[in-house]
C-alpha cells in the first residue's frame, strides 16, 4: 500500500484514504460544444500513460476530503512530491532517476 | 517438428528420453523480415501462427524483451468464456471459444482446455438484472449462458455458501457450460512450437527501443538492444507496454496500464469442480489441474508497470472468497504476484490498424485478454496480411474513440474493472 502525503493535511497517510484521480494538467475546455471531435478525443481519451514520471490527481476522500497534485515514478511506484490543486506543474523534480 | 503423440512417449520412454528436440529454436535475428511482432506472449505468439499456417506468410520474427511467455500470459488466472453483452464482443470472444475448443489437436500440444463451466454470482437485485440481460444478450447471439438458482447454483458448485445470512448471499447465477480454463503457459508453447516450425523466427531478450519510419510516414523497422531491425510490417502486441512502443511511433493512444494481482494456494485434491466470478466483491476462483487454488483480485487504482499491487487488494478479495467458500478460510496461500494490464476506456480492445501505414496494434484486453488468445491472433494475422481487418474485429478500431461509435462493456460489464 502506498503511503502518500497530502499537500493541504501536510501528514503522511495510507493510501486506503485516497481516491486517484488520473493524469493531471489536462485542461477542460471552456467551451466544449465548440471543441472538434480531435480536441475532444485527446482532452477525454488519449493519455500519457508513462512508464517513469507521471503527474496525477488524488483526493484526499477519507481526510480532507480534497483534490491535489503528485508526482510519482510509476516503475517504482515512489512518490517524489505532492502540491497542491492549481499550482504550476513544477519545473525542477527532487531526486528525479530520469 | 515431431509429432506428439502416444507412440512417441512410448519411444522415448524406451531410449531415456534423449530423442525430444527443442520445442522451438532461438535464431539470431535476420536484418530484414516481412513483418515483425512485438511481443512474444500468447496473443503475438498466436498472431504469428495464423500468419504462417492461414495466411502463408512465414518470413516473420517475434520479438520478445524478456522471455516467451513471461508477461500477462504467465500471471492470469486462465479464465476462458465469451458472455460478453455486446454483439461486437460477443463475435470476437466467441470466435475465440471456438477456437479453444480443438486447439489441442490443431497445434499437436495439449493446452488442457477445459470447458468445466464458468458461473457468475449475484449479490444483489442490481446483479440479478444486469446478469439475466446478459443471459438475454448471449442467447440471442447464439451463445450459451443460463440463469441459475440459489440452490442450482449450489448443485453445480458444491463449496458455494448460499445461506441467507451470509455477509454476501447468493441471490442467483449465470452458468457458460463452454466456459473453463486452459493452461496458459501451454498456449504460448503450442503456438511458439507450430510457428517456430513453419519458419517464424522467436528473438527472445530483444527489447524494442525505437520504431523507425520512412519520410513518407510507413514503418521500416524497429530499433532493438540487438541493433536494427527492418520490416514493411510492424504489429504490436505488448499488453501492458503497448502504449510505450506506439509512443516511439508517434502515436498517443488512449490506454492506461495498472496493476492486476493473483495468488495461488498450496496444491490440494480436487475440490472445486468450476470457475466461479463475483464481479461485485472482485472475487475470481478456480482449481489448476495441478491442485492449487487459483485466485483473481482487481486492479490497484493507480498507474503503474511495477508488476506488483497493494496487499490490501489481495486481502479483499481472500475476505470474499472466505465469505462464499468457508472452506477455505484455513487454505495457505503459496505465492502472489500482479501483471500490468492496459485498459482502454470502454474496456475493449483495439485490434486495427493505425495512422502509421504498415503499423497494426492489438491491445486493450485489460484485464480480461487470455480467453481471446486464439480468436485474436487469428483476425490480427488477417488485418496484418491483408492490410484489412476482419469483419470480427472492424469495430474495434482506434477511430472509436474519436467517433464516439464505443463499445461500452465497461457501462454494462459482466465484470466489474
Amino acid at each position: 500500500m502506498l503511503l502518500i502525503r497530502c499537500p493541504y493535511c501536510e501528514e503522511e497517510r495510507p493510501e486506503l484514504e485516497f481516491r486517484n484521480a488520473g493524469e493531471a494538467h489536462i485542461a477542460r475546455s471552456s467551451d466544449m460544444a465548440a471543441t472538434s471531435d480531435d480536441d475532444f478525443e485527446k482532452f477525454f481519451f488519449i493519455r500519457s500513460n508513462p512508464k517513469g514520471i507521471i503527474y496525477e490527481r488524488w483526493r484526499h476522500m477519507h481526510g480532507c476530503a480534497r483534490f491535489f497534485n503528485a508526482v510519482r515514478d510509476t516503475v517504482s511506484d515512489r512518490f517524489l512530491m505532492t502540491y497542491k490543486a492549481g499550482e504550476p506543474k513544477p519545473a525542477k523534480l527532487p531526486g528525479a532517476s530520469k | 517438428m515431431k509429432k506428439y503423440s502416444v507412440f512417441a512417449i512410448a519411444r522415448e520412454a524406451m531410449r531415456g528420453h534423449k530423442g525430444w528436440e527443442e520445442q522451438w529454436s532461438s535464431p539470431e535475428p535476420k536484418k530484414e523480415y516481412d513483418v515483425i511482432i512485438v511481443g512474444a506472449g500468447g496473443h503475438g505468439l498466436a498472431t504469428a501462427y495464423y500468419l504462417a499456417t492461414v495466411h502463408g506468410i512465414t518470413n516473420v520474427a517475434v520479438l520478445e524483451k524478456g522471455w516467451l511467455g513471461g508477461g500477462n500470459t504467465g500471471r492470469n488466472t486462465t479464465i476462458i468464456r465469451s458472455n460478453y453483452l455486446y454483439d461486437e464482443s460477443a463475435g470476437i470472444y466467441d470466435h475465440a471459444l471456438k477456437l479453444w475448443d480443438g486447439l489441442s489437436q490443431e497445434l499437436n500440444y495439449n493446452v488442457m482446455y477445459s470447458p468445466r463451466g464458468v458461473m457468475m454470482l449475484a449479490h444483489n437485485v442490481h446483479d440479478i438484472q444486469v446478469l439475466k440481460r446478459h443471459v438475454h444478450a448471449n442467447r440471442l447471439n447464439g451463445i450459451d449462458n443460463e440463469w441459475l438458482t440459489p440452490e442450482a447454483a449450489k448443485e453445480f458448485c458444491p463449496p458455494l455458501n448460499i445461506s441467507r445470512d451470509a455477509r454476501y448471499p447468493v441471490m442467483g447465477a449465470t452458468l457458460q457450460r463452454r466456459g473453463g480454463t486452459a493452461r496458459h503457459d501451454a498456449v504460448a508453447w503450442g503456438y511458439a512450437r507450430g510457428a517456430s516450425a513453419r519458419g517464424v523466427h522467436i528473438i527472445q531478450n530483444c527489447e524494442v527501443t525505437g520504431v523507425k519510419r520512412a519520410p513518407n510516414g510507413a514503418v521500416m523497422g524497429v530499433e532493438t538492444t540487438r541493433g536494427f531491425i527492418g520490416a514493411r510490417k510492424v504489429g504490436v502486441v505488448a499488453a501492458g507496454h503497448s502504449s510505450v512502443i506506439m509512443n516511439m511511433a508517434g502515436v498517443r493512444m488512449p490506454l492506461e496500464s495498472y496493476p492486476l494481482q493473483a495468488l495461488v494456494s498450496e496444491p490440494v485434491k480436487p475440490v472445486f469442480p468450476c470457475v466461479v466470478m463475483s464481479n461485485t466483491v472482485h472475487a475470481y476462483i478456480s482449481q489448476s489441474d495441478k491442485g492449487e487454488l487459483v485466485i483473481g483480485a482487481g486492479t490497484d487504482q493507480y498507474i503503474s508497470y511495477s508488476q506488483t499491487g497493494g496487499l490490501h487488494i489481495l486481502q479483499h478479495t481472500l475476505d470474499a472468497i472466505c465469505e462464499m467458500f468457508p472452506m477455505f478460510t484455513r487454505m495457505k496461500m503459496l505465492r502472489s504476484w500482479g501483471g500490468i494490464v492496459d485498459v482502454t476506456p470502454d474496456r475493449s480492445p483495439i485490434l486495427a490498424k493505425t495512422p502509421v501505414p504498415g503499423l497494426y496494434v492489438n491491445c486493450g484486453w485489460g484485464t480480461g485478454g487470455f480467453k481471446a488468445t486464439p480468436g485474436s491472433g487469428h483476425v490480427f494475422a488477417h488485418t496484418i496480411a491483408r492490410d484489412d481487418p476482419h469483419p470480427i474485429n472492424a469495430p474495434f478500431t482506434i477511430e472509436r474513440f474519436r467517433t464516439g461509435r464505443l463499445i461500452d462493456e465497461a457501462a454494462a460489464a459482466a465484470v466489474a474493472h
